[in-house]
């Protein structure tokens, strides 16, 4: 720790009211409003996971009506996917981390980036009264026909909900890219730039290219709903399989929103905590990239079952497993920076070494469900719910807790107690496998999801996994409380605790109101802890 | 982008071909093409949009990256629709063995073929 005092005026202290938060264009502290927000979502969103949990303990639906069930699991998803996974890392770390990472000012539009929350908030109120007037029961992909012509929940307010926070995704995406192309500081060439930059571009594309069709997709639903278009009625010419393209074209790239920035996250913390370079730097770049275009390619392997044309399904099929392999690339190179790595048992490392187990579980059950035959036995089981799961949260959460916690002494310019820290990841990576793994089980030996009842048989993995999701909870409330903690009580974190190289780390800890005293000059790549360590010896 | 100011002249010839366009639409309409009513509307669309975009939104004197990402838009929406259609337009090529009509259904975009008045089967022989 090079310095223990905080600088005097800091982007947290600089002004003090209400109104200089509510419309302050300063990137830090939108990045906060963010994280309030995406925090509020994410404790409601573990209530409604809650519910679900407690009803599955028994095989009788004892807890709540199937009626219930199908409204808690949906608002689940809908509160985790929406305003949770697909904020969390670029909203939040993204908008704190980005201009710093490039050495700007700011980002590239700031009324935009504020009018991005603004849009956010807005949506997100939506899709809270519509959870207040009794919620939605469609499930989170809002399939027809059910949505558009049985279900008699809160459709239309929660499909409002969705659209709106749609926009605020697209202008962080384009607010991001303009970013990356203008702001960057003198020296800071695109091949020496943090590859979590690299995500984040990668990222803004998907948000950019995809999002505008689940807003269209939305509006189809609601047209469909409301005035009986027939777009996806095949009593008036429609095909509710266009519905799951249409939908599954936004929403499998949105999968890449979430999971991009956390592996983003990943690459920096690997080469801090190993004290390396990330081994194969444009690889693990352009692998971002490919992961963003590959990603548009695979959407319909959700819908082999759907009766689509089995010459399509090859197709998808084939694409989907070549997306695994850019992912692969990633995997491979993070472990061989490991490789004679100087390895520094922090936190943010132990949160990415979950990232790591979990994430490959994830990846490589998800070839299972690109599999032709074996998604026909699979889909529509646990199975797919644990899947997605290891992806979602053992990916993306993961990502984005080691982000957090590595970025923390930044934000806040504190430090929070290590072992407390290191306690909470190792909750969190039991809880997690003990939630989930059984599930992969249950679905192998055929429990369909979205039931609330289910046989005998399965109640021992089911009570295995809600004594998981348990643990999953007083892991997330440990990381709640010691972060507010050290808000108060931690000590003074200095410019750069982890002896980190990028440009973050070069100001003060909370960085000042313009970030830098002087704009940087950069003269080499973004991870030359070699070439440090050697000096400091 | 910014710097490029085009003459008055180029402003009103595009602003009159796409009035022309749209005259050439609405007279389409009156004239049954067949199988080619749609192709053909869609082309003077495409044609209408491709010019709002190049003199109108100033693509043509843009810098290659911006006309890149124009580009990369299109891209992205020919493979919506491409890989959508590779399901729509190879869903009739499999027909089940024992005739079901799960994943090898024809589907047709219209209105659906009137049900037959009675199955003919039924019908006794002559």
């Amino acid at each position: 720790m090079t310095t223990t005092i905080l600088p005097r005026v800091n982007y947290l202290n600089v002004r003090h009211s209400v109104g200089s938060w509510l419309f302050t264009k300063d990137h830090k502290r939108i990045a906060l409003l963010y994280l309030g927000v995406v925090t509020v979502a994410f404790f409601l969103g573990g209530i409604f996971a809650a519910g679900v949990r407690i009803e599955l303990t028994t095989p009788e639906g004892d807890f709540v009506s199937a009626d219930t069930y199908n409204r808690l699991f949906t608002m689940h998803g809908i509160a985790m996917v929406f305003f949770v996974l697909i904020p969390a890392v670029p909203a939040i770390l993204g908008n704190f981390v980005l201009p710093l990472a490039i050495g700007a000012k700011d980002v590239a539009f700031p009324k935009i980036n504020l009018l991005s929350w603004y849009v956010f908030v807005i949506g997100f109120l939506f899709t809270l009264a519509a959870m207040m007037f009794g919620g939605v029961d469609t499930g989170w992909t809002f399939y027809t026909p059910y949505s558009t012509s049985a279900s008699n929940s809160n459709v239309m307010l929660t499909g409002i909900g969705v659209f709106i926070t749609g926009f605020s995704s697209i202008l962080t995406g384009l607010n991001f890219m303009v970013t990356i192309h203008r702001m960057r500081a003198p020296g800071m060439t695109w091949f020496r730039m943090p590859l979590f930059v690299w995500a984040l571009y990668a990222t803004s594309l998907v948000q950019i290219l995809a999002t505008p069709v689940i807003a269209i997709t939305v509006g189809m639903l609601a047209l469909e709903r409301a005035l009986g278009f027939g777009i996806f009625d095949p009593r008036l010419g429609g095909d509710p399989v266009l519905f799951q393209h249409l939908f599954w074209f936004y929403s499998h790239p949105a999968v890449y929103i979430m999971i991009l920035p956390p592996m983003g996250v990943i690459s920096e913390v690997i080469a801090c905590f190993s004290r390396k370079p990330v081994f194969g730097y444009s690889f693990v770049a352009f692998s971002s990239l490919a992961i963003a275009v590959f990603g548009f390619l695979v959407w319909a392997h959700h819908l082999f079952v759907a009766g689509i044309s089995p010459y399509s399904a090859m197709v998808f099929s084939f694409l989907s497993f070549a997306v695994a392999v850019p992912s692969a690339v990633k995997t491979f190179n993070w472990t061989a920076t490991l490789y004679k790595g100087a390895i520094w048992w922090q936190a943010p490392m132990i949160w990415v070494f979950g990232f790591l187990g979990l994430f490959l579980v994830g990846g490589l059950t998800g070839l299972f469900l690109a599999s032709l035959g074996l998604d026909v036995h699979l889909h529509d089981t646990y199975f797919v719910v644990a899947h997605f799961h290891y992806i979602m949260v053992g990916g993306a959460i993961m990502g984005y807790f080691a982000g957090l916690h590595y970025w923390w002494p930044k934000i806040t310019g504190k430090m929070y107690s290590n072992s407390a820290a290191t306690l909470a990841a190792l909750l969190v990576f039991v809880g997690f496998n003990l939630t989930f793994f059984p599930q992969f089980i249950l679905g192998y030996l055929g429990m369909p999801r979205r039931y609330h009842v289910y046989a005998d048989e399965f109640q021992v993995l089911n009570v295995m996994s809600s004594a998981g999701a348990s643990l999953l909870g007083i892991g997330y409330a440990l990381i709640g409380s010691y972060l507010v903690y050290s808000i108060f009580r931690g000590k003074a974190a200095g410019a750069n605790p982890w002896r980190a190289t990028g440009l973050e780390w070069q100001t003060e800890s909370p960085p000042i109101p313009e970030n830098f005293v002087e704009t940087p000059i950069v003269t080499e790549g973004a991870y030359e802890y070699v070439k440090r360590e050697t000096k400091v010896a | 982008m910014a710097g490029h100011i085009s003459p008055k002249s180029t402003y009103y010839a595009i602003f009159g071909s796409l009035m022309v366009l749209t005259a050439v639409t609405v007279g389409v309409a009156f004239i049954n093409l067949g199988v080619l009513n749609f192709p053909v509307a869609l082309t003077i669309a495409v044609l209408k949009a491709t010019l709002v975009i190049l003199f109108f939104m100033h693509v043509k004197y843009s810098s290659r990256l911006t006309k890149l990402i124009c580009g990369g838009a299109f891209f992205f929406l020919i493979l919506l629709f491409g890989l959508t259609m590779t399901d729509y337009l190879s869903r009739g090529w499999f027909v089940s063995p024992g005739g079901t009509a799960a994943a090898g259904t024809q589907v047709t975009v219209g209105p659906p073929p009137e049900p037959a008045a009675a199955p003919a089967e039924a019908r006794p022989e002559p």
